[in-house]
Order: C-alpha cells, then sequence, then structure tokens
C-alpha cells in the first residue's frame, strides 16, 4: 500500500469530503494563500477558490461563532483552530452554542460542524502553547472528540466528522503531520467511536490515545525484550469511549495502565479507571495506573519537560509496578 | 536641513539602544538556526524605533507588556541582555528562569509584565495593570502594545470600552507592521487606518510614522502626558515594518523582496545615524567603539547562557501556586 503523511491524509479527507458535498467548506487562519500553518490545506484554495477555502482575521470567537451559526443554517462548516491553545478565546461558542443548541431547541437546530486542529505540546513553547484540552472537551454532552495517532485513522475518522450531523472536536498535532503510514487509495470511513487495537499482548494492557501513544509503542519494545507482552489499545474517540473494547482486554492482561498528555485531575485516565473498575473489578490483578503529564504548566527547559511529559521510561516503571516487578 | 528637534546626548542614546537590540536579535537569529535557541522566536528587526521613542519619554516605574515578540523590551527596561539572552537558551539565569523562553519574557523588578503567547491577550491584562495604578492613586502610566493582527480580537473592544469608561492610566500602542504571519491588514478588514478603531470609543487615537523615533517619540509624550494627567487612554498606531519572517520558520511568501527593501530604506537606526553625522556629532571612530561596545554585550550575553546550567527537574513543581506545600497530583 502506498504511505503518505498524516497532513496529505487530513487534506485527502477535506479534499474528497468538499468534493462530494457542496455544503462543506474550510475557514480559519492562514488556511487558503498560506495554504495553512502547517500545510494540511495545501492547494486546496486552487481548487475550490475563496468562497469554500476561507481566510479569517485573529478573531476565533467570532469565526467559532460564525461556523456555528452556518451549520444552524445549513452548511457544513470544517473550522481549523491554528492550535487548540487558541480556541480558548472561542470556547464559549463550541460549549454554549455548539454543544447546546440541539437540546436547548428541543431537536429543531442541529450543528453539523467540526472544530479541528492540533494538540498538546509540540517542543519547546512554554505554557501557553502546549496544553493538551482534550479532556476538557470530551467533558462536555452535546460533542463528540476524536483524536487520531495516525495516517490512515485521521483520514477515516476526519471523513466520518465531516458526515456527522453533531459537532465534532477533531484534535491533531504539530509532532504527528510529517508521520508517514499506509493509507490506500480507495474511499473508506472509520466509525466514530470504536477504539482499535493497535499491538495484541498478553500481560498487561495499555490504553491511549493521539501523539502520545507514540511512546507507548516505544515501551512496548523495551518491554517486549524483557519478555512483557504489552496489548496497546488506542481509543481514537475520547467522546464516546468504546469501553467495552478496553473492558475485553483487561478481562485478557488483568492489568491496565492508561496514558495520555493531558493533566490527571478529571483526565480520560480518570474516566476510564473508574469504567474498569467499576465493570471488570474481579479481572485486576493490580491497582490502574497512569501515566499523563505532571499537575503543572509546560514549562519551556528541556530538563522540566523531559520531568515532564509522558515517556517510554514513565510507562515502563508504571508497567513493571503493575506486574509487581518493581 | 532642519535642525534636530532633541540634544545629541538623545540621539546618541537611541543610536546606541537601538543597534545593541539589533544586533542582539541577530545574534538570536544565527542561535536559533544553531538550535540553541528553540521554540518559537520572533525578532523585533526593524521595529526598533517603536521602542526607542517610548523609553525616551516614559519613567522607571512606568509599566510596559506586549505580546510574543519581546526580546528587546525588557531590555530597554533594564533587564540585562543576559538574563533575556539565558531565558532564549532556557537556562535558569534567564529572566524567566527558563519557564518562558522566547515568548514569555517577565521582570518583575523593571516593571515589564511580560510576553504574551495568546494574540490580544495582553490587551485587559494592560488596562487592568493600569486600573490598579488608578486604584492605588499613583501617577504611574502603562504601555500596552499589539499588534496589527491582535486588533481583530474582541477582547480588544471589551478592554478599550472600560478603559475609557474608567479614563485608566493606560497607552494602547498598535505596531502596524503591516502582517499577522502571512495576512496583510487589507485582507481582514476594511478600515485599514487602524487607529479609527480607538475612535468608535472616542478614544483619543493617531497614527505614527514608526520607522521615525522622533515622531514616534512625540506621540508617545502626548498620550503619556494624557495618562498621567488623569485624562484617560489613548491609541497610538505606530506604522512599522518587521524585516525578517514572522518567526524564525516563515519563508515570507507573502510579500515582495522589493516591499522589504524599501522600508530598509527608512531604516530607524541609520535615521538617526546620519543625524548624527550630518550635525557632527559623531565621528567615524565613535562609531566604531559603540560597535566593539556592543559586540562585546552581545557576546557576553552568549557566554553567559551558554555557560548557565538549564534549571533542575526539581524546578518543575516550582513556581506553580504561591502557595509552597500545594499538593500536586502526583499519581
Ligand atoms: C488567539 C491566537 N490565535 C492565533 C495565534 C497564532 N499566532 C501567533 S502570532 C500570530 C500573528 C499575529 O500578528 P500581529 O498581531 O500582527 O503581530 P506581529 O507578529 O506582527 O508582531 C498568530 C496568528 C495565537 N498565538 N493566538
Ligand atoms: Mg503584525
Amino acid at each position: 500500500m502506498r504511505t503518505i503523511q498524516f497532513r496529505e491524509a487530513l487534506r485527502e479527507a477535506l479534499n474528497e469530503e468538499m468534493r462530494r458535498d457542496e455544503r462543506v467548506f474550510l475557514m480559519g487562519e492562514e488556511v487558503a494563500e498560506y495554504d495553512g500553518a502547517y500545510k494540511v490545506s495545501q492547494g486546496m484554495l486552487a481548487e475550490f477558490g475563496d468562497k469554500r477555502v476561507i481566510d479569517t482575521p485573529i478573531a476565533e470567537l467570532g469565526f467559532a461563532g460564525i461556523g456555528v451559526g452556518a451549520a444552524m443554517n445549513g452548511l457544513r462548516p470544517v473550522i481549523e483552530f491554528m492550535t487548540f491553545n487558541f480556541s480558548l478565546v472561542a470556547i464559549d461558542q463550541v460549549i454554549n452554542s455548539a454543544a447546546k443548541m440541539m437540546s436547548m431547541s428541543g431537536g429543531q437546530f442541529t450543528v453539523p460542524i467540526v472544530f479541528r486542529g492540533p494538540t498538546a505540546s509540540a517542543g519547546m513553547l512554554s505554557s501557553q502553547h502546549s496544553q493538551a484540552f482534550d479532556n476538557w472537551y470530551a467533558n462536555t454532552p452535546g460533542l463528540k472528540v476524536i483524536v487520531p495517532s495516525n495516517p490512515y485513522d485521521a483520514k477515516g475518522l476526519l471523513k466520518s466528522a465531516i458526515r456527522d450531523n453533531d459537532p465534532v472536536i477533531f484534535m491533531e498535532s504539530e509532532q504527528m503531520y510529517g508521520d508517514k503510514g499506509e493509507v490506500p487509495e480507495e474511499e473508506y470511513l472509520i466509525e466514530i467511536g470504536k477504539a482499535d487495537i493497535k499491538r495484541e499482548g498478553t500481560d498487561v494492557t495499555l490504553v491511549s490515545f493521539g501523539k502520545i501513544i507514540k511512546t507507548c509503542y516505544a515501551a512496548a519494545e523495551e518491554l517486549e525484550k524483557e519478555g512483557v507482552s504489552c496489548e496497546i489499545i488506542d481509543l481514537r474517540t475520547i467522546r464516546p469511549i468504546d469501553y467495552d473494547t478496553v473492558i475485553e482486554s483487561v478481562k485478557k492482561t488483568n492489568r491496565l495502565v492508561i496514558v495520555e498528555e493531558a493533566w490527571p485531575l478529571g483526565s480520560i485516565a480518570t474516566e476510564v479507571s473508574f469504567k474498569v473498575q467499576k465493570d471488570a473489578f474481579d479481572y485486576l490483578d493490580a491497582p490502574i495506573l497512569r501515566v499523563t503529564s505532571a499537575d503543572v504548566p509546560l514549562p519551556y527547559a528541556p530538563t522540566l519537560i523531559d520531568a515532564a511529559l509522558p515517556n517510554a521510561d514513565k510507562i515502563v516503571r508504571a508497567v513493571n509496578q503493575v506486574l509487581y516487578k518493581a | 536641513m532642519a535642525k534636530p528637534k532633541f540634544k545629541k546626548e538623545q540621539y546618541l542614546k537611541w543610536y546606541e539602544d537601538m543597534l545593541l537590540w539589533r544586533r542582539f536579535e541577530e545574534k538570536a537569529g544565527q542561535l536559533y538556526i544553531q538550535q540553541k535557541i528553540r521554540g518559537f522566536c520572533h525578532l523585533y528587526i526593524g521595529q526598533e524605533a517603536v521602542i526607542a521613542g517610548a523609553m525616551s519619554v516614559i519613567r522607571d516605574n512606568d509599566n510596559m507588556i506586549t505580546a510574543y515578540r519581546d526580546h528587546v523590551q525588557p531590555i530597554a527596561k533594564g533587564v540585562s541582555p543576559n538574563a533575556v539572552m539565558a531565558e532564549l537558551f532556557a537556562k535558569e539565569t534567564g529572566c524567566s528562569k527558563g519557564k518562558g523562553g522566547s515568548m514569555h519574557m517577565f521582570s518583575a523588578e523593571h516593571k515589564f509584565f511580560g510576553g504574551h503567547g495568546i494574540v490580544g491577550g495582553q490587551i485587559p491584562l494592560g488596562a487592568g495593570i493600569a486600573f490598579a495604578d488608578k486604584y492605588n492613586g499613583n501617577d504611574n502610566v502603562t504601555l500596552c502594545y499589539m499588534g496589527d493582527g491582535a486588533v481583530r480580537q474582541g477582547a480588544l473592544h471589551e478592554a478599550f470600552n472600560m478603559a475609557m469608561l474608567w479614563k485608566l492610566p493606560v497607552v494602547f500602542i498598535i505596531e502596524n507592521n503591516n502582517y499577522a504571519m502571512g495576512t496583510s491588514v487589507e485582507r481582514t478588514t476594511n478600515v485599514l487606518e487602524l487607529y479609527k478603531i480607538g475612535l468608535s470609543y472616542e478614544m483619543p487615537s493617531k497614527a505614527v510614522d514608526g520607522m521615525n523615533v522622533e515622531a514616534v517619540h512625540d506621540a508617545t509624550e502626548w498620550a503619556v502626558n494624557r495618562a498621567r494627567n488623569g485624562e484617560g487612554p489613548s491609541l497610538l498606531e505606530v506604522k512599522t515594518y518587521r524585516y525578517k519572517g514572522h518567526s524564525m520558520s516563515d519563508p515570507g511568501k507573502y510579500r515582495t523582496k522589493e516591499e522589504v527593501e524599501a522600508y530598509k530604506k527608512l531604516d530607524p537606526i541609520e535615521q538617526v545615524l546620519s543625524t548624527l553625522k550630518a550635525n557632527k556629532w559623531i565621528t567615524a571612530k565613535e562609531i566604531e567603539a559603540i560597535d566593539d561596545k556592543i559586540k562585546d554585550i552581545v557576546d557576553e550575553s552568549v557566554q553567559f547562557a551558554e555557560d548557565s546550567p538549564y534549571p533542575d527537574a526539581s524546578e518543575l513543581f516550582r513556581d506553580v501556586y504561591v502557595q509552597d506545600d500545594y499538593p500536586y497530583i502526583l499519581d
């Protein structure tokens, strides 16, 4: 199969859906003439014109709300945040408008919109540019939240997100845009809300999603050498969460470590842990552990970033602990 | 030639300051390419007169706040170039202890309220800093800087309205370098004269030639005096230009070489130098001596940054809460 970059997979999804449906348009900062801050939308202005690939001023609150209004009136906007750090100045329209509209209008107005862009840390950018709000958005009823980890998933899930009739938050990473992966030429969709077993194993279950899952792969390789077999589950969607796949795996391995880039309090790790202790309590042979970002704003210095972010070493340590090897 | 408006010493100070800032930023750009400086790195080259023309007006006690293009302002306010360079290197001796980096220089001591990374975030903060001074009954003034792109944030409008309503001692300064990343002003608005944004709040507002330090000085003086005298905020649209890309990773395809070259002909440092030369206020020898002095300062800052250690990992749980036994979640 051919391999393409993560950014190309996203671009193909956008292009295919825009060719398929006139109502879909892309709006955001630098998406058109500049070809996208991270080149996701390269060439799209040339194909679709400025009616459908639209540059905005730096006015996130305004264009997020314009997107929601357009969706209420029959269009299917894809709104790009240059990064999700900047979605905070727009979050009122995402949470108070997009997520609430159907409920408060008694089902009369739906909001088929996608808000997409990169999330979480991306090198030494300090605290305002390094935040994973994945769990914040996942906390809100009315939204669906997708955080893919490879080009194949990204393409299939973005196409599903654009066709979905509910508001979808779609979170990428600057540190994945260049990643390459196999993506078929023919069209495919991936169902929202389904986890994927990225690696089969027998001794311990690692649950993760998005860019940080790469640290799980590295840890699993390391642990393999020590004779420990890890099963890696990629949630892919964190609202709704595919609890069944996680619980099935835990019933097999009896041990669970959750790896996530968000802060610990109220994280997806917290949520998955709750569900597993409730529905698979008798299957657990060790307390569930998690590896998250440290409970602090992410500073600039590399020494502090190493100490703060999840990495393979920390995961190996957590796995050894749930195996009582530590 | 018209008689210069200011004294020789003033021009010399402007010249030395702006040249130091320029050389410091040029060095930062080189060090970024060598990956000694990481993250994003936004250089101030071309815009020096905006700060120089303000520094000749304000007092030490006056406050300054800006966005992420913030290496020069702390130096202007008195922070040592060593501490700024060390911050760029992510070292513990940096002015934000290596925790902020290029976009987040701070110095409470020098009343530099920081570099802020979310576009427009500093606009209400600037009004709030001024609010505190008014509340405390002192006559300090706050200079609050923002880019032409930042004026498109809703927060500006809310802050402008309240700043006017409450006559806060703040000067809002738009550094209009005509681009927000790759987007020119005319692609984002019908109101091309950005100073007019202030007029809808009846805020006294002016456009200023930002390549000319004397013009910046005069306009800043007018606005600072208004603020200090309790007359409330003003808005300056300072028309300037950044010679370099938005950040170090910007290919700059959205503007022509000719445009950049045309602005370089208006270079603020060259303008001051030609005044100094025309009045025979500076000799070739003195120019050389200034160059040497500045080179030493910049080189020393690099050496200092190189020699300084990174913050220890134990620093991770410091400076997040004032409460020193705050119970962080550690698992
Ligand atoms: C709210 C927000 N949206 C987007 C960004 C990304 N961004 C950083 S700088 C910038 C352009 C700002 O341009 P301008 O205000 O003119 O300042 P200049 O860079 O010219 O100094 C953008 C879009 C951001 N940091 N914050
Ligand atoms: Mg600008």
